[in-house]
């Protein structure tokens, strides 16, 4: 068990709480700038992938586990990310210049959507967002002349200083790219938090009422949380298009936004590492899934059996086990896990049990 | 005439959203729940009727296979209320709309893996059979429709407003605690709504297989159905009806009076517009909490 003492009103929000703490993530961040070297491309590629998926948690879980925003709709700020960064280097503007505008454009979006849906709460919100997404999809068919309607568009290479960034012929790079994105949004994320805006946020996700009267301007605040939270997806939708190579409305469909939700709530609502177990989930599954089948049928002489749809059955199957036995996600059986040993003779199995409440409504028909 | 035989289909189309969107209301009114896989209920109610009735299949006759279907959806719907969601009771609500979006999953996985990702259309009785009104020619099938669902909302809404089970299972959901305190079994009481909705999805995807081909994606449509449920604001049966057939009138002649590409994206527009300047919908359910 660790004491630690606390001797500045500054500790309260230190990066890391103790020493040990940063030693294991200063290890965590050498072990994925040594993946190149350890990792066929094949999977480093798969790694990328992971990357990305954990970018745009990043941006959902800003709003939905921190400022307690529903939101069904976010594929369709990965679509404005993808296809501003992609029409931009089209026209010319150099890569170092796109992206983080694809992002600025992004997080736009996300607060002129946001402004009008505001007064809506839980579900209605998630309704009005995953018509946004619905109508994303269409918009996208009928803007063709900046999109390329149904055909879509192919992402040009990248080209950073001269440094050629591809997908397939520099895997590596790639790689590199999303990390310094990823390591990016992290760290904005995590000293956002740290900040009264960040802790703004949590207040009006624990309780809309008190925050309020506590200062804080509810309104700016979910606008504030909904364009931030859209910029990040919005990068990840930009390195999505690259990584994707060509893509069109199709890419970006309510499956999408589905599945972002989806993942944030495996890993673990209301915590950034909840946003990175999500993304190893849904990232590696269909992989998983894949080998495990071959895996299976070679060791039977089955031949290759495949069932269509299998992967969305699986993926659904464990959400389900997920909510029913720890709705606190991957990263709260951790925490469960760390507090045991950590208390190790005083842990009781109430410790984490969520308050139930009893339902009430507001219809009087 | 066009416009006419338009605004019919559209009307049969939309009472089949309106369908949908009622098994949404039943379900929300009396659990606070929102089911998400309400569109893959109906599209497995409409694979279990086939399934029953179909010649290549068990080949029961028509009559008799409807109600068995309608029977097991509902046994579907109280199980899975037991079973899964009765675990759910007291967590907070977006957790259910996330759960019930993963049976939809699991719903659209096993029909496809059970009956093929073929699409497939139901056989009935009044497959190709005309009505004529004058100069007007309407499918059997479609006249069916408006009428089973006229005749059910109605049913739903007196059962709801008048019989002690649906006064109860409003009661239940208006205040959990007190309806406890009533001596209403609520928990009992949330898993029969389920079974209604069931039930009600189970004839919707007759209704809609009645009327064309059915495959296991079908389900999707359970968000156009959303849209009408919000349209007619959720917690309204009657609402729920009229905000399907709007959505259902409105696309054909969103079709016919707007340039491709953008009719499909009317039904959802006028939900947004809804959503943002009436959030209650047409028929408003909800008043102010006075402090």
């Amino acid at each position: 068990m660790r004491f630690v003492f606390k001797r500045s009103y500054d500790a309260d929000i230190n990066l890391f709480k103790h020493k040990p703490q940063a030693m294991w993530y200063l290890a965590l961040l050498a072990l994925v700038v040594a993946l190149p070297w350890m990792l066929d491309e094949f999977f480093l590629g798969e790694a990328t992938n992971v990357l990305i998926w954990a970018i745009a948690g990043m941006g959902l879980m800003l709003l939905v586990g921190h400022s307690g925003q529903a939101s069904l709709g976010h594929a369709a700020f990965m679509a404005v990310g993808c296809y501003a960064n992609v029409i931009m280097l089209e026209r010319g503007v150099p890569f170092i210049l796109s992206l983080p505008l694809s992002g600025v454009i992004a997080g736009f979006a996300g607060v002129i959507v946001a402004l009008p849906v505001l007064r809506l709460h839980g579900i209605y919100l998630a309704i009005a967002t995953l018509a946004v997404s619905v109508l994303t999809e269409d918009f996208i068919v009928i803007a063709e002349p900046w999109t390329g309607g149904v055909v879509g568009l192919v992402a040009p290479p990248i080209d950073v200083f001269g440094l050629e960034i591809d997908r397939y012929g520099t895997p590596t790079e790639f790689y590199f790219l999303c990390l310094i994105v990823t390591l990016v949004v992290l760290a904005g994320y995590r000293n956002l938090l740290r900040a009264p805006l960040g802790r703004a946020f949590v207040a009006m996700r624990d309780s809309e009422i008190s925050a309020q009267a506590m200062g804080v301007n509810i309104r700016r605040t979910k606008a504030t949380a909904f364009g931030l939270s859209c910029a990040a997806t919005g990068l990840a939708g930009a390195l999505l298009g690259h990584y994707a190579g060509a893509f069109n409305h199709e890419t970006f469909n309510l499956v999408l936004s589905i599945q972002l939700l989806l993942m944030i709530v495996i890993g673990g609502l209301g915590s950034i590492h909840g946003a990175f177990f999500g993304a190893m989930v849904i990232g590696l599954l269909p992989q998983f899934i894949a080998i495990s089948r071959d895996g299976i049928s070679s060791a039977f002489g089955l031949g290759s059996v495949t069932i269509p749809g299998i992967e969305s059955g699986v993926f659904a199957l464990i959400l389900i086990s997920f909510i029913l036995f720890e709705p606190l996600g991957i990263y709260g059986r951790w925490v469960k896990i760390r507090t045991y040993f950590e208390l190790f003779p005083f842990y009781r199995k109430d410790m984490f049990k969520r308050q139930k409440s009893y339902l009430k409504t507001e219809r009087m028909r | 005439m066009d416009l006419l035989q338009l605004f019919i289909s559209g009307l049969a189309n939309g009472c089949v959203y309106g369908l949908i969107a009622l098994g949404f209301v039943l379900i929300y009114k009396a659990t606070e729940a929102v089911n998400f896989a309400q569109g893959d209920f109906m599209m497995f109610g409409a694979f279990v009727t086939i399934w029953l009735t179909n010649s290549e299949h068990l080949g029961i006759n028509f009559w008799i296979a409807v109600p068995i279907a309608v029977i097991i959806m509902g046994t579907l719907g109280y199980l899975l209320d037991m079973v899964v969601l009765r675990r759910m009771f007291g967590q907070p609500q977006i957790a259910v709309v996330i759960l019930t979006i993963a049976l939809g999953f699991i719903l659209r996985f096993a029909a496809g893996a059970i009956w093929a990702h073929e699409p497939q259309s139901l056989e009935t009785p009044f497959a190709g059979k005309e009505v004529r009104l004058g100069s007007l020619v309407l499918g059997l099938e479609e006249v069916a429709v408006i009428l089973v669902t006229v005749l059910l909302t109605l049913a739903l809404y007196l059962f709801f407003n008048r019989a002690k089970l649906g006064i109860a299972m409003q009661a239940a959901s208006q205040n959990q605690l007190a309806a406890y305190y009533m001596g209403i079994p609520v928990k009992r009481i949330q898993s029969l709504v389920w079974a209604l909705g069931g039930m009600v999805a189970a004839i919707a995807g007759v209704l809609f297989a009645s009327k064309g081909a059915i495959d296991p994606s079908t389900g999707l449509l359970g968000i156009k159905a959303f849209a009408a449920a919000v349209i007619g604001g959720f917690g309204s049966l009657p609402g729920a009806l009229i905000g399907g057939i709007i959505i259902g009138l409105v696309e054909p002649f969103a079709a016919y009076g707007l340039p491709a590409g953008y009719s499909q994206i009317a039904p959802y527009a006028i939900m947004l517009l809804v959503l943002i300047f009436r959030p209650a919908g047409l028929f408003a359910q909800m008043q102010k909490k006075k402090v």
